[in-house]
């Protein structure tokens, strides 16, 4: 069974980064400021290639969309061991419904067995494209993954997803979106021989417009602002100054 | 393999200690009793106090890591340290002219308080001060001391207390001048870079304070969550950046001090160039407390570049390691910003004891380098980086590597570098020392060491390769004199014959003052001392430290 493995990566603002709000509230300041792959995706990543290694699949193709420099995001992916890229070249704001669309278009040319993505952007933190697109290709869907058994025979995925209750185990027939929890996996690091190969591996190029997806969003933002900073502690010297506060300041009594 | 299970039983061990029920642990009040041996005299004392390696006895635990610590009080291989009686002992009168200058709350005299700071970080050296003083003010500092100068008090000035040859801690009752109090940022300058601040400020919060200015500090040290700047001065700290940054002495722009007798000399100046008269300022970076106490410092830092990139790589030999190190010069050149290297044994022994330590190769290599590069343009350092990496593999240089993709990356490579000294004392007792030897010839210590020692203890070798500059660690299941015959004087008649420095960046301290002459002159040493009495008459800051006790009595 030669079964080909999609996985969709995007390129956010590292997660080490201290996020500031840009001086016209209407994003956070991304020049300048280092990117990297989502970590979810690294995770996403890390599984299909797991799964490949493993011989249930024959290939993992890894997508992205964004601007140029996205190009970079991939070929960490490729560095990671993924066999080949694409690149759906975009430079403006992606919203997940155009994502999920984008990726469903891809999906209906490449043809995989099982589509694995982050379960959200660190960005956003929308957790929305892996569930539309499952929505839109009427596919089964296991989303928050803390482990993937896949049986190659009986065309079966079954994941543990982690819900808040607990654990929630699902068997879903292939093909199939699975989106990756923190849990999962530990990603591999770029080794050189690897980051070498992967110059060579192909990366395909499309736009939005050979693919025939409108990128809108019926959402504006409207504001974006920092939380309010935390105030110090204060430390009271009764139970009956406590009760006082909590009445009068805290209003909570 | 053997290896591998090496690694499961001190798996088992390691888990074992933090579930400290499955072992039998002393009771609190033994740490003290431990200690009873060390008053007046240090002797060369130590307590068979059981490691890893015979998880069966009694062993203290302390509250800093919960984990069986090597207690140990050691004093200088030369023979015994007496007490100097010139200095007077502590009075309430005393106390009481402290509680007038200070107010009460910071005159310590509680015994909790007192042992964490008797006590330096390796758990090697132990004091009996009975007071603990917490100055806010410059003015409080030069009162405090203007008395003790008058009274014959000893002093001890202590930073974050990190520091690893006995330095920081009082020897016998001398009385300790804490400077964390003082631990304000007095200004910056967001044009030049300039930062003046007060001498406790904890490094890693001066790191934090720059970074949101788009600044960093020219060192940077595995001690930074607790080491103080005015300590950092005080000890001419050199650290991980030092190949691009060089040396304090280059990045300290001024300093204010307070002399024994009470004088404070201002020379905080924040200028970039000030040739007036003799730069003393000089004196105070690198004489450890022995000189005056720094209390304000003025540095330049340097701004902070966008893409910084880290890559961990493996190589066959020694003689790899350096040639890589002449590449990385000339073809990463201005980039280059950390050159370290740790041999295969540190490698063993951080992914044992170290929480969260994972190898970022498949394999285990006997060589480890570990190269930083920092600049202003991510892809153009990015393509500089990999060519020279994906060059080297080609021209055998490296044998295997990785380079991270994003800061989590980065920083876990840097905790396996910098969490050796950690691993080493979670691994039982330890001899550390940090020598300077010329880059061909210093992994060949580590090799004599070896066969020296043979299997009676773990030699292992690390350090700033890019500044020629070795950390030799020798850990053991537990002290021994007898181990410790066959390193001493062996590593630093090593190192004088092959014209290194006995301490690249550690300082001098206690441990090695008697043993100064194996890196500087007899004159010069002479002069040094002249130097001393001309500024502490009274030998009240810091005794039996820096300088060999015969000289200053």
């Amino acid at each position: 069974m030669t079964m080909k493995i999609m996985v969709a990566i995007k390129r956010v603002v590292d997660y080490a980064v201290k996020i500031r709000v840009n001086p016209d509230k209407t994003g956070v300041v991304t020049q300048n400021v280092k990117m990297s792959m989502n970590p979810f995706c690294e995770i996403a990543l890390e599984e299909a290639l797991r799964i490949r290694e493993s011989g249930s699949a024959s290939e993992v193709v890894a997508v992205t969309i964004g601007p140029s420099h996205s190009v970079d995001t991939l070929r960490t992916g490729l560095a990671m061991g993924a066999d080949r890229g694409i690149h759906v070249d975009y430079s403006a704001s992606l919203y997940p419904l155009s994502v999920a669309k984008i990726l469903t278009k891809l999906v209906q040319i490449e043809n995989p067995g099982l589509l694995i993505l982050g379960k959200q952007a660190i960005d956003d933190d929308c957790n929305q494209t892996g569930q539309m697109i499952a929505g839109l290709l009427n596919w089964p869907q296991g989303t928050f993954a803390s482990k993937v058994v896949l049986d190659k025979e009986k065309q079966v995925a079954t994941v543990d997803r982690e819900v808040a209750d607990g654990i929630e185990t699902v068997c879903l027939n292939l093909p199939a979106v699975i989106t990756t929890d923190l849990r999962l996996n530990q990603p591999r690091y770029a080794t050189l021989p690897n980051i070498m190969k992967a110059k060579s591996k192909p990366i395909k190029k499309f736009t939005p417009e050979e693919l025939n997806v409108e990128i809108k969003s019926d959402l504006e933002i409207v504001q974006v602002t920092e939380p309010p900073k935390r105030k110090a502690g204060v430390v009271v010297s009764s139970v009956d100054e406590l009760i006082d506060k909590l009445k009068h300041e805290a209003n909570v009594i | 393999m053997p290896k591998h299970n090496t690694r499961a039983t001190l798996a088992f061990l390691l888990r074992s200690l933090h579930r400290p029920t499955l072992l039998p642990s002393a009771t609190p009040s033994s740490r003290f009793t431990l200690h009873d041996k060390c008053n007046d005299v240090v002797r060369p004392d130590y307590h068979q106090v059981p490691s890893f390696f015979n998880p069966l006895g009694n062993f203290a635990q302390t509250t800093k890591w919960g984990v069986g610590i090597q207690q140990k009080c050691y004093g200088s291989m030369a023979g015994l340290v007496q007490r100097n009686p010139r200095f007077s002992k502590l009075n309430d009168d005393d106390v009481r002219y402290f509680e007038g200058i200070l107010g009460a709350k910071n005159v310590v005299q509680d015994e909790d308080k007192l042992v964490a700071a008797n006590i330096d970080w390796m758990h090697k050296y132990k004091g009996s001060s009975r007071l603990l003083l917490q100055p806010k003010t410059t003015e409080q500092v030069s009162q405090i001391l203007k008395y003790c100068d008058s009274r014959s008090l000893a002093v001890v000035p202590q930073g974050g207390n990190t520091g690893l040859v006995g330095g920081s801690v009082p020897v016998f009752d001398e009385v300790i001048v804490s400077l964390s109090s003082m631990n304000k940022i007095i200004s910056f300058d967001k044009v030049s870079g300039i930062l003046v601040c007060e001498a406790g400020c904890i490094l890693e919060n001066i790191i934090s304070f720059l970074d949101n200015e788009g600044f960093i500090m020219p060192l940077d040290l595995g001690a930074k969550g607790s080491c103080q700047i005015g300590g950092n001065v005080s000890t001419n700290a050199g650290g991980l950046r030092l190949v691009r940054y060089g040396s304090l002495h280059g990045n300290v722009l001024g300093v204010e001090a307070v002399l024994a007798n009470g004088t404070v000399l201002d020379m905080l100046k924040t200028l970039r160039k000030d040739n007036t008269g003799y730069d003393l300022k000089h004196l105070f970076i690198g004489s450890e407390g022995s000189l005056g106490i720094v209390t304000k410092v003025s540095i330049l830092t340097p701004p902070k570049l966008s893409s910084v990139n880290v890559a961990f790589l493996a190589c066959k030999d020694y003689s790899s390691c350096q040639k890589l190190l002449q590449e990385a010069k000339r073809k990463l050149g201005e980039i280059l910003s950390a050159f370290e290297f740790l041999d295969g044994q540190s490698m063993n022994l951080v992914l044992n004891h170290l929480e969260g330590a994972r190898n970022p190769l498949p394999t285990l290599h006997d060589y480890y380098v570990l190269i930083e590069t920092t600049g202003s343009d991510e892809s153009s350092d990015k393509q500089k980086l990999e060519a020279f990496l994906l060059g080297s593999m080609e021209n055998e240089l490296i044998s295997d590597g990785v380079l991270a993709q994003d800061i989590n990356q980065a920083s876990s490579f840097w905790h396996l570098r910098e969490g050796i000294s950690e691993a080493l004392m979670r691994a039982g007792a330890v001899y550390k020392y940090d020598l300077s030897i010329p880059v061909e010839q210093m992994y060949n210590l580590v090799e004599e060491m070896r066969s020296r020692l043979g299997n009676t203890a773990n030699v292992i070798g690390y350090g700033h390769l890019g500044d020629s500059n070795l950390h030799l660690n020798i850990s053991t299941p537990q002290y021994d004199d007898k181990i410790l015959s066959q390193i001493e004087p062996f590593v630093y008649e090593w190192t004088s014959k092959h014209r290194g420095s006995i301490s690249a960046e550690h300082g001098v301290g206690l441990m090695k003052a008697n043993e100064i002459f194996y890196s500087k002159s007899g004159e010069t040493v002479q002069l040094m001392a002249s130097i001393k009495n001309l500024l502490d008459p009274n030998h009240i800051l810091n005794p039996y430290k820096v300088l060999p006790r015969s000289l200053i009595s």
